[in-house]
C-alpha cells in the first residue's frame, strides 16, 4: 500500500533523513522506534505531506504522491499533544474531516456517534475540548483521525503525555482498533514497550537511517545492529578484534578483554577489523566470563551488579563487593 | 517543641527593608497615597466634575449643539472606520509575514515599524508632510497632490500597523501549528484551513486588534489637525476650535463627554477581548519558515520592500526636507538658491520682528526640556508612592488602582479643557503645562515601577541579611539594583510623553513659552517656504531627542521585559 522510497531530507544543512526505504501493507501496523531528534516526526509529516523530501518518492497503491497535496491524501494523523480544535466541542472535532467531505449531515451524525462508541465517549459530543482530560483527548483525536476513514493512519508519540497505566490501557485499546478496522498504520515512539506491544513490524531509527527492521520477536532476539541493541539496553556491548576472516556465515574468533568468543556473523569481516559484540546474560549461554563485583543495586525481584570492567549482569542473589562471579553468556555479532 | 519555637522566631523576625516599615501601619500607609490622591484630585477629578457640570447646563443643551455633535460623532467613526480598515489591509499581511516567515532582517524591519507609534504625533504629521504634503519632497506639478484627508488616513495607517503585527502577529504565531497539520489530513484545503481553524481562533485578537486601533484613530488629534487642519471635525478637532477658535465651552465640554464615553466602553471591551487572546497554547517549534514556494518568495519580497518603503521614506525625507530648499521663503525675491541649506536650523536661532514668537524659535527646545524635566520629576514624586503601595496592595488599595489609570481614557484635549474651566484665570502660569504632561505620565509610571518593586521578593532581603549584610547594604545590593532600571526606564518614558504632547499642551500654552510640538504647529500653519523648513527643522530635533529616548527605554527593557 504505502511505499517509502529512498527519502532525503536535510535540517539545518544537516542531514536529518538519509536513504529511508521501507513499505506498509494492508492491516500492517508498523513503528518507528528512534531517539528524539532522530527525524520520525518528520518523515511522519513528509508522508502526511506537510513537508517535502529532497530526493526519494512516496507511493500509496502504486501512485506516486507527490502531486497530491495533504488534504486530498486521505491520511489520518494523530499528534502527541492531541491537536484538538479548542474552538469546537467534541461532537464538531471529530465531524471536522466528514465536514470536509461534503457528507450529509444525517450521515455524519452516524458516523460520529459510531466513533464515540468506539472510543468509549457516548454523551461527550457537547463537551468542551478543554474540559477533557489527557487521555479522553487522545480517544477523541483518534475518533477524529477514524472518523473519515482514512487509508492510513499515522501517530506521532500519541501517548507520550500519559502516565503509565493510562498508557498501556489506551494501547490494547488502540491494538484491537487497528485490529478492527485493518487500517494500515504507522506509529513513531521513542518508547520501546509502546513499540513492542503495538507493532507488526519494528524499524529502528538512528543517525537518519534505518538500522533494524523486523517483527518485535526478530529483533528482541537479534539486534544485529549496535544502535538497535544500544536502544534495546538488554545485554552488554563489548569491543573486540576480529582474528580471522573466513567469508561470511561461518564461525569467527573474536578477542576481547573477556577473552576469545566464537562466535557467526552475517556480514563479512577483515581480519584485525574492530568489532562489537552483544554479551546476553544467558543460562544456555555457550561461554562463560569471569567479573569483579563493584556495587550492588537492589531492583525489585533481583540485583544489579556493576562490575569493574563496566558490565552490568543481573543476579538473584546479591554477591559481596570485590567477589569475582562468573556469568555463562550467549554472544552475538553486531554491526 | 523546639521547631515550633523556630517558626514562631521567624515569622516576627524584623524585616529589613526601610520601606516596609510602612507596611505595618495603616496611618503612615495612608500617608503614602496622599501626595498622589490630592494631586489626581485637584488636578483631574476637579477639572472633570468641571466639565461634567458645564456639559449638563442648560446652555449646552441646544439643538444647534445636538446636531454638531452628531455630525462630528458621524465624521470621526467614519475616518476611524476607514483608518481601522486601511490598517488592517497593511497590518493582516504584515502580521502573517512576521508570523509565518523568516528572512534576512526580519527583527530590524519588525523594529522599524514600531517605530512610528513612539513617535510624537507632530513628528510624524511634520513627516508625511516633508514626503507627500504640499511643500513636500514628492510634490511636483507631475504627480497630483495626495488630499488632506489621504493624507490623514495614511498617517493613522502608520502609526497603527504595529498593533496589528504585534497582536494578530503574535497570536498567529502562537498557534499551535499541531491544528492547521491535523485539519489538512482531515481534508481541510488551504481556504478551508483558515475559514474552518485559523480565523476562529484568530478572531479575539482581530478583534482586540480592531478595537485598539479603532481607539487611536478615534480619538487621534495631532495628525488631523496638523494634516488636515481645522477642516477635518473630529470629537477632539472640535473641542479644540470650540475652546480656541469659536469658544463655546459648554458645547466643548459636551463633546468631550461624548468622547469620554466612548473611549471608556472601547477600553472595557478591548480589556475584555485581550483576555481571550492569551488563552491560546504556544506552539513547541516556531512556525516560521524560510519562503519556499515562487508563490511565498514573491509575497515575503513584494511585503518587505513595502513595508520599508512606507515605514523609512516619511522618517527620512523629514530631516531632507529640513535641509533642502525647495521655494522661495515668503517675502523673498529675486535669486533663490535651492538645494542644500543649513538656513532652517540658524533661522531657529534668531528672534526675528514680526515672526511668530517674542523669542528665538530655539527657545521651544529649552522650553520643552524644562517642561520635560519637571514632568520627570513629577511623576516619579508621585508615582514612587503609589506604585509602592500598589506593589503589596491591601482590598482597598486594588479598589484605588482603576481610580489612578482612569487619566488614561481622558484625552489630552480634555485634560486641557478641564484646566481652562477650572483654573481659567491662573493659567497664564507656566506650572500648568509640567502638570498636564503629569497627568498624561503617570499612569505609565505606576505601570513602570509597581511590576519591579512588587518583583523583589521578601526572600532576596531576608537572604541577603542572614549573609551579613547591613540594613543599608541590604537596600543598596538588593533593591537599588532592581528598582533603578526601572525608575531611569519610568524616567524616560515621562519625559518622551512630555516632549511630544500636543494636544493638552496646544489649549494651555502662553504665546511666549512655546514648546517644540507648538512651535512646529505654529510653523506648519504659517505659509512660506521658511516657516516650512523651520517646521521640519524643529520636527527633525524632536525625532531625534525621541529616538534617542526610545532606544534608552528599549536598553532598559532587554533586562527587565515587561508589557505596557
Amino acid at each position: 500500500m504505502l511505499e517509502v522510497r529512498d527519502i532525503f531530507k536535510t535540517y539545518d544543512n544537516k542531514p536529518l533523513l538519509r536513504g529511508i526505504s521501507f513499505s506498509v501493507s494492508q492491516g500492517e501496523t508498523i513503528c518507528l522506534l528512534g531517539a528524539s531528534g532522530s527525524g520520525k516526526s518528520t518523515l511522519l509529516r513528509m508522508i502526511a505531506g506537510l513537508e517535502f523530501p529532497e530526493s526519494g518518492q512516496l507511493l500509496f497503491n502504486q501512485i506516486d504522491l507527490a502531486q497530491t497535496p495533504p488534504h486530498l491524501r486521505d491520511f489520518g494523523l494523530v499528534f502527541q499533544d492531541y491537536g484538538l480544535f479548542p474552538h469546537l466541542n467534541i461532537f464538531d472535532n471529530i465531524a471536522f474531516g466528514l465536514k470536509m467531505r461534503n457528507i450529509s449531515s444525517a450521515q455524519i451524525n452516524a458516523r460520529v456517534a459510531e466513533m464515540m462508541d468506539l472510543v468509549n465517549l457516548q454523551g461527550f459530543e457537547t463537551r468542551k475540548v478543554t474540559d477533557l482530560s489527557g487521555g479522553e483527548q487522545q480517544r477523541v483525536a483518534l475518533a477524529r483521525a477514524l472518523a473519515p476513514s482514512p487509508r492510513l493512519l499515522m501517530f506521532d508519540e500519541p501517548l507520550g503525555a500519559l502516565d503509565k497505566s493510562l498508557k498501556e490501557d489506551l494501547l490494547n485499546q488502540l491494538r484491537v482498533i487497528l485490529h478492527k478496522t485493518k487500517i494500515p498504520a504507522i506509529y513513531v515512539t521513542h518508547d520501546q514497550d509502546e513499540a513492542f506491544t503495538i507493532a507488526d513490524r519494528i524499524l529502528f531509527l538512528h543517525d537518519g537511517e534505518i538500522v533494524r527492521a523486523g517483527t518485535p520477536d526478530e529483533v528482541w532476539k537479534n539486534p544485529i545492529s549496535v544502535h538497535a541493541a544500544h536502544m534495546l539496553g538488554e545485554g552488554n556491548i563489548v569491543e573486540g578484534r576480529m582474528q580471522n576472516a573466513e567469508g561470511t556465515r561461518s564461525v569467527m574468533n573474536v578477542e576481547t578483554s573477556f577473552g576469545m568468543f566464537h562466535v557467526i556473523c552475517d556480514h563479512k569481516h577483515s581480519k584485525g577489523e574492530s568489532i562489537s559484540l552483544l554479551l546476553k546474560q544467558s543460562e544456555e549461554g555457550m561461554d562463560e566470563i569471569q567479573l569483579t563485583v563493584e556495587d550492588v543495586l537492589f531492583n525489585r525481584d533481583q540485583f544489579e551488579v556493576k562490575t569493574k570492567s563496566g558490565l552490568v549482569i543481573q543476579m538473584k542473589d546479591a554477591p559481596k563487593i570485590g567477589q569475582v562471579i562468573k556469568v555463562k553468556v550467549q554472544v552475538q555479532c553486531l554491526t | 517543641m523546639q521547631n515550633k519555637n523556630l517558626n514562631h522566631r521567624d515569622t516576627k523576625s524584623p524585616r529589613f527593608n526601610f520601606l516596609s516599615i510602612f507596611a505595618f501601619s495603616w496611618f503612615t500607609r495612608s500617608l503614602l497615597w496622599l501626595a498622589p490622591i490630592l494631586f489626581l484630585l485637584i488636578f483631574f477629578f476637579q477639572p472633570l466634575v468641571r466639565i461634567i457640570t458645564l456639559a449638563f447646563s442648560t446652555s449646552a443643551f441646544t439643538e444647534a449643539n445636538f446636531q454638531l455633535i452628531v455630525s462630528t460623532l458621524g465624521f470621526t467613526f467614519y475616518q476611524a472606520t476607514l483608518s481601522t480598515i486601511l490598517t488592517f489591509i497593511l497590518g493582516i499581511p504584515s502580521a502573517i509575514l512576521f508570523a509565518r516567515f523568516n528572512f534576512k532582517g526580519k527583527s530590524l524591519l519588525r523594529a522599524l515599524t514600531a517605530v512610528p507609534f513612539m513617535l510624537p504625533t507632530v513628528v510624524v504629521a511634520a513627516a508625511f508632510n516633508s514626503l507627500i504634503g504640499n511643500h513636500g519632497l514628492f510634490s511636483s506639478s507631475f504627480i497630483p497632490h495626495p488630499s488632506s484627508f489621504s493624507l490623514i488616513l495614511t498617517a493613522h495607517v502608520f502609526y497603527n500597523t504595529t498593533i496589528v503585527i504585534r497582536i494578530v502577529g503574535n497570536a498567529l504565531a502562537r498557534l499551535d501549528p499541531k491544528l492547521e497539520a491535523a485539519a489538512r489530513s482531515l481534508g481541510a484545503d488551504t481556504f478551508h484551513v483558515w475559514k474552518n481553524i485559523t480565523l476562529p481562533l484568530l478572531r479575539p485578537s482581530l478583534f482586540a486588534a480592531a478595537l485598539l486601533v479603532f481607539m487611536f484613530d478615534f480619538t487621534s488629534f495631532g495628525v488631523i489637525l496638523l494634516l488636515g487642519g481645522s477642516n477635518f471635525s473630529t470629537l477632539e478637532v472640535e473641542i479644540y476650535l470650540r475652546v480656541l477658535k469659536l469658544p463655546n465651552l459648554p458645547l466643548a465640554a459636551l463633546l468631550s463627554i461624548v468622547q469620554l464615553i466612548f473611549t471608556l466602553i472601547f477600553s472595557i471591551l478591548y480589556t475584555r477581548t485581550i483576555n481571550q487572546v492569551t488563552t491560546q497554547t504556544a506552539p513547541r517549534f516556531s512556525l516560521a519558515n524560510k519562503p519556499k514556494t515562487i508563490k511565498e518568495k514573491i509575497f515575503v519580497t513584494t511585503l518587505c520592500i513595502l513595508l520599508s518603503a512606507f515605514f523609512i521614506l516619511p522618517l527620512i525625507s523629514l530631516p531632507i526636507r529640513s535641509l533642502t530648499r525647495l521655494e522661495a521663503d515668503r517675502g523673498q525675491r529675486g535669486e533663490v538658491q535651492y538645494g542644500f541649506t543649513t538656513d532652517y536650523y540658524q533661522e531657529l536661532f534668531i528672534n526675528r520682528r514680526g515672526s511668530l514668537f517674542y523669542v528665538p524659535p530655539i527657545q521651544a527646545a529649552a522650553n520643552s526640556l524644562g517642561y520635560a524635566s519637571l514632568t520627570v520629576f513629577l511623576s516619579l514624586a508621585l508615582g514612587y508612592p503609589a506604585a509602592y503601595a500598589l506593589s503589596k496592595p491591601t482590598r482597598l488599595e486594588k479598589f484605588l488602582d482603576p481610580l489612578i489609570m482612569l487619566p488614561l481614557g481622558a484625552s489630552a484635549v480634555m485634560l486641557g479643557l478641564g484646566f481652562i474651566i477650572s483654573f481659567g484665570r491662573s493659567l497664564a502660569s507656566p506650572w500648568f503645562i509640567p502638570i498636564a504632561h503629569t497627568l498624561v505620565a503617570l499612569p505609565f509610571v505606576i505601570r513602570t515601577l509597581q511590576p519591579a518593586l512588587a518583583s523583589i521578593p521578601e526572600r532576596l532581603r531576608e537572604s541577603a541579611s542572614m549573609l551579613g549584610a547591613s540594613p543599608f547594604r541590604v537596600w543598596q545590593t538588593v533593591d537599588f539594583p532592581i528598582i533603578s532600571r526601572a525608575t531611569l526606564s519610568a524616567a524616560t518614558f515621562a519625559f518622551t510623553v512630555s516632549l511630544g504632547e500636543f494636544g493638552a499642551t496646544l489649549l494651555l500654552t502662553r504665546p511666549e513659552y512655546p514648546t517644540i510640538p507648538i512651535a512646529i504647529q505654529r510653523f506648519l500653519s504659517q505659509p512660506g517656504g521658511l516657516n516650512f523648513g523651520q517646521a521640519m527643522a524643529m520636527a527633525t530635533l524632536l525625532m531625534l531627542l525621541t529616538t534617542l529616548a526610545i532606544l534608552v527605554i528599549e536598553k532598559l527593557r532587554l533586562s527587565n521585559s515587561g508589557e505596557f
